[in-house]
């Protein structure tokens, strides 16, 4: 009995002395490490559509990447990334209290902004008071660019450049059309927005008919409507959301009988079909659309480094995952990622400052369109490559409601309609 | 004075003293961001407890000095690069005039009446500073971010904003037990009980409130200049939030209105539970339900206060709880 | 720019009709002051509650959102029981800030519990029955039908006052509790009604808003403000004076940013309002 027993413990001994080499291979070959990507999310409250498509899109790419094998560092060492975020509310005491404990309690290494500019701007003096890099989507506003930080860097087209197609789009449909009604939300972005455009529509010969605020979370526009003239040609304007759809549905009911109305933040959302036909007409620009034509040829052409997925696969990916079209705020959500995935690789390292530099120089091609930072002082992270697409909801053969590029003319995918009259 | 020869009077500034000290003492970033929600709710609900704990004269919209107070000290600090202990000055002066202005207004209502007066005040400050362009209308005002290199850059800035909330608070805390143990203060209990009786006695009674009210003004106009200082913009919406003025009241009631201690417990439970509901999953959203359960049963069944209902059934601890 | 005629024409209407629907909500309120002399500060919240069944009802069970309201008011009645039950009863004897407290404790118990259960993105109920031209003005019908609802609640309320016993009772409790006690009224049963009758108005014009703007449980707070603003102007406890007050606010809400930006409303009522608390805080037509 006891020498059959050593030999079965020599046997065993032997067997598991075999086995260890490979698996201390194994352990010694790769040095893995988790980056933390902290941000909050509007899950509920007033903007929470374009909150979680924005996180989805955010969530897409975390998935698409670890699969991927994550990044690999100049070591060789192999970072794989994890989220860690909390539901803002769409409140601003709250994304400050959250992004203090994301970097202090959860450790984030970088961030993604909260959607909208008002809480980006919230959540971007706690990422400059505590150094860490932070890339905003979903937040126009050029104003947080001009307030002296430097590691705040911004995925979306600047708010200045919203609406300023919209009028080039309205000579080009009615060249007689002069009075513009101008009716939006008073936070930062769509102040931005309608600052710029006033200025860009009266440069262009318009008569602004019409300047007013409303404050965030407004439901009745009627005593605006009533104050527009009669033979008003375009009405531009909005904020967000919840409030945007409000306003395209009581200029329905109000049988407002404009050329042209240009919206903001809200036609470009599938959503808003659900208004029927108080959507038919209504423009609204786009950070993004499936139907670009951003591609690995183009980039070549205009001698500019291609990364990312292509819009179909980013498309086609997200549709599965999600069960639902990618809108604009999905498609930044995305890009944020990348963006900071795209400057890691480069940087070959984590650290702050090394990262903060490639951001700097960065200038590629996407399927989100070009991304190029502004690195003066005076408007350091403000995004200068990307350019908007306008899309009107306009029917099909078939009567159906559907989305249409239609400026800029060389990427449109049908000509610019006007307003039904009522 | 005869507020020294109560003992409670040392252990409510000793409580805040000490708590501040360590704070400084072990310099962590975390503990200096909890403790300043707190110590700032602390002094807030000190301020109101004035007014509130020895007038009886209810203000659900005791914010709006926060908000006015706090928007002129920011706007000295943004516009004109006065330096943060200049702009708190001014915040609080601008606050405790307003006070004085809108007192002689007010403070001639009753109840019921003053309480209403109260809210239309906040939401009037509210609507007017959101058009008020030298103010930023409604898009605010904010901190071009170099501004935090006067006080040897951001990290070191937070950390003096602090410091001078810590002193704000003991200031306010020990106005408030001067006043508890005055003459003064005698006066304005009197008014709590019967106002006429008072008058009829010989208080002066329109001078006094509106002096109390001043008072209780001054200390939020400068914890308003220093929140915003720290969170380096301010827009209408958060500086003139109805739902930070009942939660003032909640913890001077909580606590014990009438009573020094009474807010400091009241801030520090409030605050506390807060804390743990946000973060716990299943009460995140009920945090404000908890709340008014806590606020009804208080009113239903111990109208004093957790401080007021110990002194009440206590007599030997009164010397030590003020 | 000057406003033209029909601008200002189509301006009043608009205010006008919403005024209906704003005294109604202000009668809720006027009615508990008047019989009780307690300002329920949870009229707000339980107006967003009038949201949220008229919307549930129409969005869940199909039901046409006017029909829907009969229900929702008798809903609100039974609310309004269990608030008196629980909050009220205990201190209806004690000093105004009690209630005040009380009330306000209820509230926000209703906004926490609705945001736990319905966060706070907003809702829509999708009703639409197009919109009627007269001559300048364009009026949706929701509006139209909204304002009907009021006058008819109204004239229900009034009709209920002063021709039914029970009514009566309430108005002898409101006149004078000890006598009406003395006379064999169950004063605590009537004063729950009342409260109860004050919280159903509240939930019918929460529940009409909602048929033409979107809500959250959060939605009521303004509608709260503006039905203190009512109450003072016609005079806290004076149903009539709701109603007259309503449309006031209305019209004034209507016809005001006609001269100036919109956003300057706001200030402009509550000026009025502090004004009119300092100078007669009777009201115009006098309190109870």
């Amino acid at each position: 009995m006891k020498s059959r027993l050593l030999v079965l413990v020599a046997v065993l001994a032997a067997v598991s002395l075999l086995m260890t080499p490979p698996l201390m291979a194994t352990t010694q070959s790769a040095k893995t490490k988790t980056v933390v990507i902290g941000f909050t999310a509007s899950q509920t409250g007033k903007l929470n559509v374009e909150g979680i498509r924005q996180i989805n899109g955010v969530n897409l790419w975390l998935e698409q990447l670890n699969a991927a094998g994550g990044v690999k560092l100049a070591d060789g060492t192999v970072v794989k990334f994890a989220a860690k975020f909390y539901d803002d509310e769409s409140n601003k005491n709250r994304v400050q209290e959250l992004y203090t404990k994301l970097i202090s309690e959860d450790k984030a290494d970088f961030l993604i902004s909260p959607y909208s500019s008002g809480l980006a701007d919230a959540a971007a003096v706690i990422a400059q008071q505590y150094n860490k890099i932070m890339i905003t989507t979903g937040a126009a506003s050029d104003s947080t660019y001009k307030k002296g930080y430097t590691l705040i860097y911004q995925a979306y087209t600047p708010a200045s450049r919203y609406l300023t197609g919209a009028v080039d789009a309205l000579m080009k449909l009615d060249a007689k059309a002069k009075k513009v009604a101008i009716v939006h939300e008073k936070d930062k972005f769509s102040t931005d927005v309608v600052n710029a455009l006033k200025d860009y529509a009266v440069s262009k010969g318009m008569q602004v008919v019409l300047f007013e605020g409303y404050d965030t979370g407004a439901t009745d526009f009627a005593p605006f409507i009533n104050k527009f003239p009669p033979d008003v040609d375009a009405v531009m304007g909005g904020g967000h959301f919840a409030d945007t759809s409000t306003f395209a549905r009581q200029l329905f009911e109000k049988k407002v009988n404009a050329k042209m109305v240009a919206l903001l933040v809200a036609p470009p959302e599938a959503k808003f079909a659900e208004l029927g036909e108080a959507a038919l007409g209504i423009i609204g620009p786009s950070q993004w659309e499936h139907m670009v034509k951003y591609s690995p040829e183009a980039a070549k052409e205009a001698k500019i480094e291609w990364y990312g997925p292509s819009v179909a696969d980013f498309d086609k990916t997200y549709k599965a995952k999600f069960n639902e079209e990618p809108s604009y705020h999905s498609a930044g959500g995305y890009a944020a990622g990348m963006i900071l995935e795209k400057a890691i690789k480069k940087a070959g390292v984590t650290e702050t400052e090394k990262v903060k530099a490639v951001l700097d120089d960065m200038d590629i091609l996407s399927f989100y369109g070009r991304i190029k930072f502004d690195n003066t002082p005076a408007a350091h992270g403000l995004q200068t490559g990307h350019d908007m697409v306008y899309i009107q909801w306009q029917k099909d053969a078939k009567g159906n409601l559907v989305k249409q590029v239609i400026w800029p003319e060389a990427g449109k995918t049908a000509a610019a309609a006007l307003m039904p009259q009522k | 004075m005869s507020a020294w020869r109560h003992p409670g009077s040392y252990l409510t500034l000793a409580i805040v003293f000490v708590w501040g000290l360590v704070v400084l003492l072990l310099g962590t970033d975390i503990m200096r961001e909890s403790a300043f929600t707190l110590i700032m709710f602390v002094a807030l609900a000190s301020s109101l407890n004035i007014l509130l704990g020895y007038t009886g004269y209810v203000s659900f919209g005791h914010i709006v000095f926060f908000g006015l107070g706090g928007y002129t000290g920011f706007y000295f600090l943004v516009k004109h690069g006065w330096s943060l202990y200049a702009a708190c000055v001014a915040g609080g002066v601008l606050s405790a005039l307003l006070a004085g202005l809108i007192g002689l207004a007010v403070l001639r209502l009753r109840g019921a009446y003053f309480a209403l007066a109260t809210i239309g005040i906040n939401e009037a400050a509210r609507a007017f500073v959101s058009n008020f362009e030298p103010f930023g209308g409604a898009t605010g005002l904010a901190l071009d971010f170099s501004v935090y290199l006067k006080y040897g850059g951001a990290g070191k800035a937070l950390w003096t904003t602090f410091t001078v909330l810590w002193v704000t608070t003991l200031a306010v805390i020990l106005v408030s037990l001067l006043v508890k143990h005055s003459r003064f203060g005698l006066g304005l209990m009197a008014i709590r009980e019967d106002e006429d009786a008072a008058m009829v006695m010989g208080v002066k009674t329109p001078q006094a409130k509106t002096l109390t009210f001043m008072m209780s003004a001054f200390f939020p106009g400068v914890i308003g200049t220093l929140y915003f200082f720290k969170n380096g913009n301010v827009e209408p919406g958060d500086a003139f939030q109805l739902h930070m003025s009942i939660e003032m009241l909640v913890m001077v009631m909580l606590g014990g209105q009438g009573t020094v201690l009474g807010p400091l417990a009241g801030a520090v439970t409030y605050q506390g539970l807060r804390g743990y509901l946000l973060t716990s999953p299943i009460f995140k959203n009920l945090h404000l339900a908890v709340a008014g359960v806590v606020l009804l049963l208080i009113i239903l069944f111990v109208p004093a206060g957790a401080v007021g209902w110990v002194r009440d059934r206590l007599p030997k601890l009164r010397r030590w709880l003020e | 720019m000057a406003p033209v005629l029909e601008q200002l024409i189509a301006s009043l209407f608009d205010g006008l009709l919403l005024g209906f629907v704003y005294g109604v909500a202000a009668m809720g309120l006027t009615l508990i002051w008047g019989v009780m002399s307690v300002i329920n500060l949870s009229h707000g919240p339980v107006m967003a509650l009038g949201m949220f069944g008229t919307y549930f009802l129409f969005t869940l069970g199909g039901v046409n959102p006017y029909a829907a309201l009969i229900v929702v008011a008798a809903g609100g009645v039974v609310v309004g029981l269990i608030i008196y039950a629980t909050a009220v009863h205990r201190v209806i004897d004690a000093p105004h800030l009690s209630s005040l407290l009380a009330t306000f404790a209820v509230n926000m118990i209703i906004i926490g519990v609705g945001t736990a259960l319905f966060s706070t993105s907003p809702h829509n109920i999708d009703y639409s029955l197009g919109s009627l031209d007269v001559g300048p003005i364009t009026m949706p019908y929701t509006r139209l039908m909204a304002a009907l609802a009021a006058v008819l609640f109204t004239a229900a309320l009034y009709g209920f006052l002063y021709f039914t016993r029970t009514g009566k009772a309430i108005r002898a409790v409101a006149n004078n509790r000890t006598a009406a006690e003395l006379m064999g009224i169950p004063s605590a049963r009537v004063l729950g009604l009342s409260f109860g009758l004050g919280t159903c108005l509240a939930v019918v014009s929460g529940g009409l808003i909602a048929t033409f703007f979107p809500f959250t449980i959060l939605s009521g707070g303004p509608y709260e403000l503006k039905s203190f603003v009512i109450c003072v102007l016609g005079g806290l406890g004076n149903p009539l004076g709701a109603l007259l007050g309503g449309l006031i606010l209305g019209g004034l809400e209507g016809v005001i940013p006609a001269f100036m930006p919109v956003s300057w409303v706001p200030v402009v009522e509550f000026a009025l309002f502090v004004l009119v608390l300092i100078l007669k805080p009777s009201g115009l037509l006098g309190a109870k």
